[in-house]
């Protein structure tokens, strides 16, 4: 194997990730940095174009308030996301979200993001929380003002970025590093403070469809939990890793169903046209008093239909063709087509291939009902789940321990995150995971303001990183005579294997879609045993070019995802989320004893995980 | 439903570095095949649907064929993407076909000045919970703290 080239850059502000948190850290540390002609650097293993969750678009903003006109304030918002999260949120991040988002939102309005309105000006409204966009072209917006922000010089794409790297005295980070999807090239970034805006973890659970379709997937499939891996590995402490979100969607295509519930009316009913929301009512007083929320909690809603599932009520329709009868019922012709146009346009804005999946069955949305289906779990922070870094929150609002000094930094100095990798704070959906990333911009150029010496990284370090970094390569040279045929081979697997092994073992014993999302101690103890083993042939992964050595790298972040979240899932001894996933042995909700968070920290030296619980503390009444 | 590409339309984008859906794909699948001198999708069942290649496409030479396992054939959807608006035209199984428009943006591209109208930072500014052009974007007076 050839030697890499490898290229310094030296920056202050370094942004790990270009979807939305990271455009919100561009915008935002780039303001504050012109003060002292601070340099912030974004970094993107694609094109922020079209880069992160956001990059197919989106059909509506899920996180508003609305405070201009009275429709809400931060303190309602919390209340929503604590019964959401059955109880358990980090108050102070969440009230953070809902007072800022508002700016952001009417920013992204004037740079040209089409938003509906209603006949008196406002926003139209598609629920409490969800204003109606035409956003096919959210993203590429959105980074149009990142990378104006900080400058094209300092937009760094197609670099995957591997690990964190961290100062001489071990206490604070010092950079990243990862290398180029395009040439043989290492990048190792220098920096004072350093902020992940990277994605949560897709397909460490084996999905419904596992031949072609094993990218159509809910959550996008480039978002391989590298905002988890990276700072685990950097010794960050971690929050509700155990938490997971199952989505119920459109069967197959995954598209949205929020406009169908919220906006139409649209009703879920069983194959016996019961609506199991009613008929499985009794199963919301096991959890009280999350039970008794309205609206019901997510977790909560899964499990009613699970049950009904189980009891061999399904498939689950959203009918469509009721609710579509009952709004056009006696409008003119033109008002009809508009709303077909919209719900069309729910579709095509962000899921096309639940319009394509329509147009493939020949289906009338005003004439048959869709079937809904539960996703497999995904571990992300900012839709109605809160896996992610345990961070500071803001000093005005904080309790003093929830607070350490500046904004969105983890437990390690000068490492900040936001969006999927921010835990405990739920529901930021695109416009807070943006939002949250302008705080951690701002937090982050304050922190290099208090401390403008720049930390050391170290040469040994980097050089024991570039040399793991291109072993795939070599597995494949050293190995590949053995064998007539590339793919069967006895001292090496290829990414794609690998990441089937993984999804293999989630599945089966972490709670996947295959266990009904049951799990148990003994079932966590053989699946950590399981992947101990995995995490030894890892070292076997084998790669021909650049794409399957980004694909190695991927497999290993989602490893890093899985291992914390089978180590959570069985520190807590209750079934907190029941829709999300269940403990067998633990079938209850127990809030006498786990109504904490659960942490853990990955002692790198020693190769441990430490777990450990820390107090919930109410901020809002 | 992952892309494929048409060879009779696609030019490889020889007049750019990069064809334009290698520089787009979120997920790093299209490519280029040298020796054709066309691009591909080299990992489909890593495909996501998401059509940025297809819509930055200047051929319009990239198509979807629903998923081999999930879809049903002779369907297709296909998008034109200006630069305020685009057209998408549905194809159904059956051959019905539905045409619907939608705005994408309201602003020319590149016109984003960032911190158009904002005073610029100061330190003192910095230590507090205000972000950049709060004071004009929030819409309320003053930026929100718990009631005690």
């Amino acid at each position: 194997m050839k030697e890499p080239q490898v290229e310094y850059v030296d920056t202050d502000v370094l942004i790990i990730g270009g979807g939305m948190s990271g455009c919100g850290a561009a915008y935002e540390a780039a303001y504050w940095a012109q003060a002292h002609n601070y340099r912030v650097v974004m970094v993107e293993k694609a094109a922020i174009e079209r880069s992160g969750a956001v990059a197919m678009g989106l059909s509506a903003i899920n996180c508003y308030m609305g405070m201009k006109w009275g429709e809400n304030t931060p303190e309602d918002f919390v209340r929503y996301v604590r019964n959401d999260l059955m109880g358990l949120s980090r108050e102070d991040l969440v009230y953070d979200i809902a007072r800022h988002v508002d700016a952001t939102v009417h920013m992204f309005e004037k740079w040209g993001l089409p938003i509906f309105k209603t006949e008196d000006g406002k926003y139209k409204r598609e629920g409490r929380w969800q204003i109606m966009i035409h956003g096919e072209s959210y993203k590429p917006i959105v980074a149009e003002a990142a990378k104006t922000a900080v400058g094209p010089e300092n937009v760094y794409e197609r670099i995957f970025v591997s690990h964190l790297l961290m100062d001489r005295d071990r206490q604070r980070v010092a950079g990243a590093i990862g290398f180029s999807v395009r040439d043989h090239k290492v990048f190792v970034f220098r920096a004072k403070a350093v902020i992940v805006g990277a994605g949560g973890a897709t397909m460490a659970f084996r999905p419904h469809a596992v031949g072609e379709g094993l990218g159509r997937i809910w959550y996008a499939p480039w978002n391989t939990g590298s905002a988890y891996s990276l700072m685990i590995q950097a010794g960050a402490k971690m929050t509700q890793m155990e938490h997971r979100l199952v989505a119920t969607r459109f069967r197959d295509g995954y598209g949205p169903v929020g406009m169908w519930f919220l906006l139409f009316k649209g009703r879920v009913k069983n194959a016996y046209g019961e609506n199991y929301e009613e008929t499985q009512a009794a199963a919301l007083q096991d959890f009280l008093p999350y039970g008794d929320a309205r609206p019901i909690p997510t977790p909560l809603r899964n499990h009613q239909m699970l049950l009904d599932k189980q009891q061999g009520r399904g498939p689950h329709f959203m009918r469509t063709d009721e609710a579509l009868q009952a709004l056009t019922a006696g409008l003119d012709p033109k008002k009809v087509r508009e709303i077909e146009s919209d719900g069309w346009e729910d579709f095509l804005d962000m899921t096309m291939s639940q319009a394509l999946l329509w147009a493939s069955h020949n289906i009338d949305p005003a004439k048959e009902p869709s079937e809904l289906i539960m996703t497999e779990p995904y571990l992300m922070g900012s839709h109605a789940s809160g896996t992610g870094a345990w961070v500071s929150g803001p000093e005005d609002v904080s309790p003093a321990a929830y607070h350490w000094g500046y904004n969105r930094m983890t437990t390690v100095r000068g490492l900040f995150a936001a969006g999927d990798g921010a835990g405990a704070s739920a529901h930021k959906f695109s416009s807070g995971s943006y939002t949250e990333g302008r705080l951690a911009g701002k937090a982050a150029v304050k922190f290099i303001a208090d401390h403008p010496d720049a930390p050391q990284v170290l040469d040994d370090e980097v050089a024991s990183i570039v040399s793991d970094l291109f072993q795939p390569y070599r597995v494949f040279e050293e190995n590949a005579a053995a064998t007539t045929r590339a793919d069967i081979n006895p001292n090496y697997v290829f990414p794609k294997q690998a990441l089937l092994r993984l999804q293999k073992i989630m599945d089966e014993y972490a709670g996947g879609i295959s266990a009904s999302y049951m799990t148990n101690e003994p079932l966590l103890q053989r699946g950590l045993h399981l992947m101990s083993v995995f995490e030894e042939d890892l070292n076997s992964m084998a790669a021909r070019d650049i794409h399957e050595l980004l694909r190695c790298w991927e497999v290993r972040d989602r490893v890093w995802c899985s291992e914390a979240h089978m180590r959570h899932l069985l520190t807590r001894q209750e079934t907190r989320w029941p829709g999300y996933y269940y403990r067998g042995d633990y079938p209850q909700l127990d809030d006498e004893h786990w109504k904490v968070f659960v942490n853990s920290r990955y002692n790198r030296d020693a190769k441990e995980w430490e777990l450990t619980t820390e107090p919930y503390i109410p901020l809002i009444p | 439903m992952p892309t494929y590409v048409n060879p009779d339309k696609c030019d490889g984008c020889k007049a750019l570095d990069q064809p334009a859906c290698q520089y787009i794909c979120p997920n790093d699948l299209m490519t280029l095949d040298k020796a054709l001198g066309k691009a591909f999708n080299q990992e489909p069942d890593m495909c996501w649907e998401c059509y940025s290649c297809v819509k930055t496409c200047p051929q319009s030479a990239i198509a979807m064929r629903g998923y081999a396992d999930v879809m049903p054939m002779g369907a297709s959807l296909t998008p034109l993407r200006g630069t305020d608006s685009i057209m998408w035209t549905v194809k159904y199984r059956d051959q019905r076909v539905k045409r619907f428009k939608y705005p994408i943006r309201s602003t020319p591209w590149g016109s984003i000045e960032p911190y158009a109208s904002l005073e610029p930072p100061s330190d003192a500014r910095l230590g507090g919970p205000g972000l950049c052009g709060e004071d004009a974007w929030l819409g309320v007076e003053r930026l929100p703290t718990p009631s005690p």
